[in-house]
C-alpha cells in the first residue's frame, strides 16, 4: 500500500465530512486556546505585580513606632511618640548601609482650592523622600533644605490631587491651596504612578517639608516614621540590624524588652507579594490543568465517538481489501491532520484572545511559550491517540463484524 | 472444461452465543466453475449469508477447506485475505454500503485505491468504465445521498466489478428494492454472466432462481438441493412483461 493513496483516502474522507472534521477540530481549538489565554492572563498579572514592586523601590525600609506595649496596651503607630528626630539623626549618621533617609509625619484633612475641596493627607518629609519612593517631579521643583529649615508653607502635589482641585485645567504651580485653613503654595507636581498592587492610588499624595507639618499643623516635635533606602537590595537585612541596634540603645531598652518600633523592608513586602503571585500562578496552573483535562476528555470523546461510529465504514473498507494497517494509517493521518490543524488554530485563537483581553479590558497578559507548547502537545497527542485507538480496535475485527456494528 | 473457481469441502461455521453453539453451516461441500451464475436460496436463518461471507473471505470457517481460484483460504492470514478480497472478489451488499456523501466515482475507485499497482489515470478510467457498464455513465459525480436505492446498488455493483474479480458475490442485492428495480439489477447481472463473470447471488425470492444457471438450496446449514438450470430465462423479457406502473 503506498502512502500517496493513503493520504488521498484520508483527505477524501475529511473533505466528504467537513462538518464532522470541523466539530472534532473545534474541541481541540477550544482546549488549546483556553489554556493559552488563561495562563497568559495569570502570567501577565504576575509580571505586573513584580514590576510594581520594583517600582516601589525594593530596597526601601520603613521604620515606625509601635509593636511595643505601653502598660499592656498596644498603641496605634501615630499615637506613639517614641520616634524622635534624634533617632533619625543617629540612623542617618551611623548606619552605613543607607543611602537616603527621610523623616515622616502626616496629617489628613481637607484641601481647598477655590470652590473645590478634596480630602487627602499631607506628608511631611525631607528632600530625599521622592528618591526613596521612586517619585519624580513633573513640573516645578521639589522644596529645598532651606524651605525645610524655615518650615515654609509649600507643597508638591500628585496627579489625583491636581485633577480634583484644579478642575478647570489651571496650572497648579504657584497656586495657593488650603489644608485645614493653612495656605500652601504649590511649587511642584509629581509624575503619575497609578495604583500599586495593593490597590492604593499612588498619585493621591501631597508632600510638604516635615518641619511645616510638625510645627504648623500637628504642633509636635516627635516624628511618626522614617523612610530610608538601603544602598542595595541585598543589604536591607544588615541595615535593619544596624537601625534596630541604634534605636534600642537610643530608647534605652533592656535586653528583655520588646522593640518599641518596627522596621519593615520592601523585601518582606515583595516576598509577600511574590508569594501572592506565586499562589496565583499555582491557582492558574490548576485551572489550566483542569481545563486541559476537560479539554482532553472532550477531545477524547469527540474523537472516540466519531471514529467509533465509522466502524461500519471500516468494515466496508476492509471488505473491499483494506488491510488493518491501511485502516490505521488512514485514521492516524486524519487524526493528525485534524489535531494539528486544530492545535495551530487553537494557538492563534489563544494568542488572539489574550491580545483582545489585553486591549479591551486592559488586563496585563503575557503569553508563555511553554503554555503554548504544553496545550498544543497535550491536545494534539490526546486527539491523535483517541483517533487512532478506536480505529485500531475496529481494524482488528473481522470485516463482517465491523460491518454489522450498530 | 472451464476451471474451478470455488472448491469447498465440509465447511462448518459455529457461532458461540452465550452457553449455546449455533451451527450455522453444518458441513457444506460444492465446487463452482468459472462462468457460472449460482443462486443460493433457503429459508431465513438457513445459513445463506454465513456461507456467502465464507466465500467472500469476510469470515473464517470453524472447520473445512476452501480453495479460491487455487489458493487455500484456510492457510492465509488476515492481510492475505484482505489482498484476496481486493484482487479476486467483488461483494454486493443488501444495504449497498456506499461511503456516505461521496461521489459515485470515488466510491467505485475505492477498491483500486487499496491496490498500489494502479495509477491515478487507470483508476479513473476503470471506475468510469465500470459505472458506464452499470448504466450510470451520466452520474459519475453524484453523491451517494443524491441517488435512489437502485442507483446506489448499481454503484455498489460497479464497485464490485472494478477490480476485475474472479467472483462476484451478492447477498440479497435486490432485497431493498422494488420489483422493477430488482429486475433491472438482475438484467445487469445476467449481462455480466453473459460476459463470462462468475456470480453467486443469494436471494429469498424463488422467482429469481429462473434467471441463473444453477440453484443451490440450503436448509439448517446443509445443502438440500443443488441443480443446474437447463432453461435460463431472460430477465430482460421478464422486466418488459412487468406492468409499467405499479400502484
Ligand atoms: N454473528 C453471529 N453470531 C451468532 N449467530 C449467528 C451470527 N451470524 C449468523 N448467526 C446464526 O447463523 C444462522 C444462519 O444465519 P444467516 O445469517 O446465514 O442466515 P440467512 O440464511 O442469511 O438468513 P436471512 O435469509 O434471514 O438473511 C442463524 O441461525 C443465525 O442466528
Ligand atoms: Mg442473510
Amino acid at each position: 500500500m503506498n502512502i500517496g493513496n493513503l493520504i488521498k483516502i484520508s483527505l477524501r474522507a475529511l473533505a466528504n465530512n467537513k462538518m464532522r472534521a470541523f466539530l472534532t477540530m473545534l474541541g481541540i481549538i477550544i482546549g488549546v486556546a483556553s489554556v493559552i489565554t488563561m495562563l497568559a492572563i495569570g502570567q501577565g498579572s504576575k509580571i505586573s505585580i513584580q514590576s510594581q514592586i520594583s517600582e516601589m523601590g525594593s530596597n526601601m525600609l520603613m521604620i515606625q513606632p509601635g509593636a511595643g506595649m505601653m502598660g499592656g496596651v498596644r498603641q496605634s503607630a501615630s499615637n506613639m511618640q517614641s520616634l524622635k528626630m534624634e533617632d533619625y539623626n543617629s540612623i542617618r549618621d551611623n548606619v552605613s548601609y543607607i543611602s537616603q533617609i527621610s523623616p515622616s509625619v502626616s496629617s489628613s484633612g481637607q484641601f481647598i482650592f477655590g470652590a473645590n475641596n478634596y480630602p487627602a493627607s499631607i506628608s511631611g518629609v525631607n528632600t530625599e523622600y521622592p528618591d526613596i519612593r521612586k517619585l519624580t517631579i513633573n513640573e516645578g521643583n521639589m522644596f529645598t533644605d532651606q524651605q525645610i529649615k524655615s518650615a515654609a508653607k509649600v507643597c508638591v502635589i500628585g496627579q489625583t490631587i491636581i485633577t480634583n482641585l484644579f478642575t478647570n485645567g489651571e496650572d497648579p504651580i504657584g497656586k495657593i491651596i488650603r489644608f485645614n485653613k493653612i495656605p500652601f503654595t504649590v511649587i511642584g507636581t509629581l509624575n503619575a504612578k497609578g495604583y500599586n498592587s495593593m490597590g492604593m492610588d499612588q498619585d493621591n499624595i501631597v508632600l510638604a517639608p516635615y518641619t511645616t507639618i510638625q510645627k504648623r499643623i500637628l504642633a509636635i516635635t516627635y516624628i511618626q516614621g522614617i523612610f530610608a533606602s538601603a544602598t542595595t537590595e541585598g543589604v536591607t537585612d544588615k541595615a535593619t540590624d544596624q537601625i534596630s541596634t541604634i534605636l534600642r540603645t537610643n530608647h534605652k531598652l533592656k535586653a528583655t524588652d520588646d522593640d518599641d518600633f518596627n522596621i519593615r523592608s520592601q523585601e518582606e513586602l515583595s516576598s509577600m507579594l511574590t508569594s501572592t503571585s506565586d499562589m496565583m500562578t499555582i491557582l492558574l496552573a490548576c485551572i489550566a490543568g483542569i481545563s486541559l483535562l476537560v479539554g482532553g476528555i472532550g477531545i477524547m470523546n469527540i474523537m472516540y465517538v466519531s471514529v467509533k461510529e465509522r466502524t461500519r465504514e471500516i468494515g466496508l473498507r476492509m471488505s473491499i481489501g483494506a488491510k488493518g494497517k491501511d485502516i490505521l494509517a488512514q485514521f492516524l493521518i486524519e487524526a493528525i491532520l485534524i489535531s494539528f490543524t486544530g492545535g495551530i488554530i487553537g494557538v492563534i485563537f489563544g494568542v488572539g484572545a489574550s491580545i483582545i483581553v489585553n486591549v479591551a479590558l486592559s488586563w496585563p497578559v503575557s503569553v508563555l511559550p511553554y503554555s503554548v507548547l504544553l496545550s498544543f502537545l497535550v491536545c494534539t497527542v490526546t486527539g491523535v491517540f483517541f483517533g487512532w485507538y478506536p480505529a485500531k480496535t475496529a481494524s482488528e475485527l473481522d470485516p463482517i463484524e465491523a460491518l454489522r456494528y450498530e | 472444461m472451464s476451471k474451478i473457481i470455488i472448491d469447498i469441502k465440509d465447511l462448518k461455521r459455529n457461532f458461540i452465543v452465550g452457553e449455546e453453539t449455533v451451527h450455522a453451516l453444518r458441513g457444506i461441500s460444492f465446487s463452482i466453475k468459472e462462468g457460472e451464475f449460482v443462486t443460493i436460496m433457503g429459508a431465513s436463518g438457513s445459513g445463506k449469508s454465513t456461507l456467502l461471507n465464507q466465500l467472500g473471505c469476510l469470515d473464517t470457517p470453524s472447520s473445512g477447506e476452501y480453495l479460491l481460484d487455487g489458493h487455500s483460504v484456510g492457510d492465509m492470514d488476515k492481510n492475505e485475505r484482505s489482498t484476496i478480497r481486493n484482487r479476486k472478489i467483488g461483494f454486493v451488499f443488501q444495504s449497498y454500503n456506499l461511503l456516505p456523501k461521496t461521489t459515485a466515482l470515488e466510491n467505485v475507485e475505492l477498491p483500486l485505491l487499496y491496490n498500489p499497482s494502479y495509477s491515478m489515470k487507470e483508476r479513473k478510467e476503470k471506475s468510469q468504465a465500470a459505472l458506464e457498464a452499470v448504466g450510470l455513465g451520466d452520474r459519475l459525480y453524484h453523491k451517494s445521498n443524491q441517488m435512489s436505492g437502485g442507483q446506489m446498488q448499481r454503484v455498489a455493483i460497479a464497485r464490485a466489478l472494478v477490480n476485475d474479480p474472479v467472483l462476484i458475490l451478492a447477498d440479497e442485492a435486490t432485497g431493498n428494492l422494488d420489483s422493477r428495480t430488482a429486475y433491472e439489477i438482475i438484467v445487469l447481472l445476467q449481462e455480466l454472466y453473459k460476459k463470462g463473470r462468475t456470480i453467486i447471488f443469494v436471494t429469498h425470492n424463488p422467482d429469481l432462481a429462473a434467471f441463473s444457471s444453477r440453484n443451490i438450496v440450503l436448509r439448517d446449514g446443509k445443502i438440500i438441493k443443488d441443480s443446474l438450470n437447463e432453461k435460463i430465462e431472460s430477465a430482460k423479457v421478464a422486466l418488459e412483461k412487468l406492468p409499467k406502473q405499479e400502484d
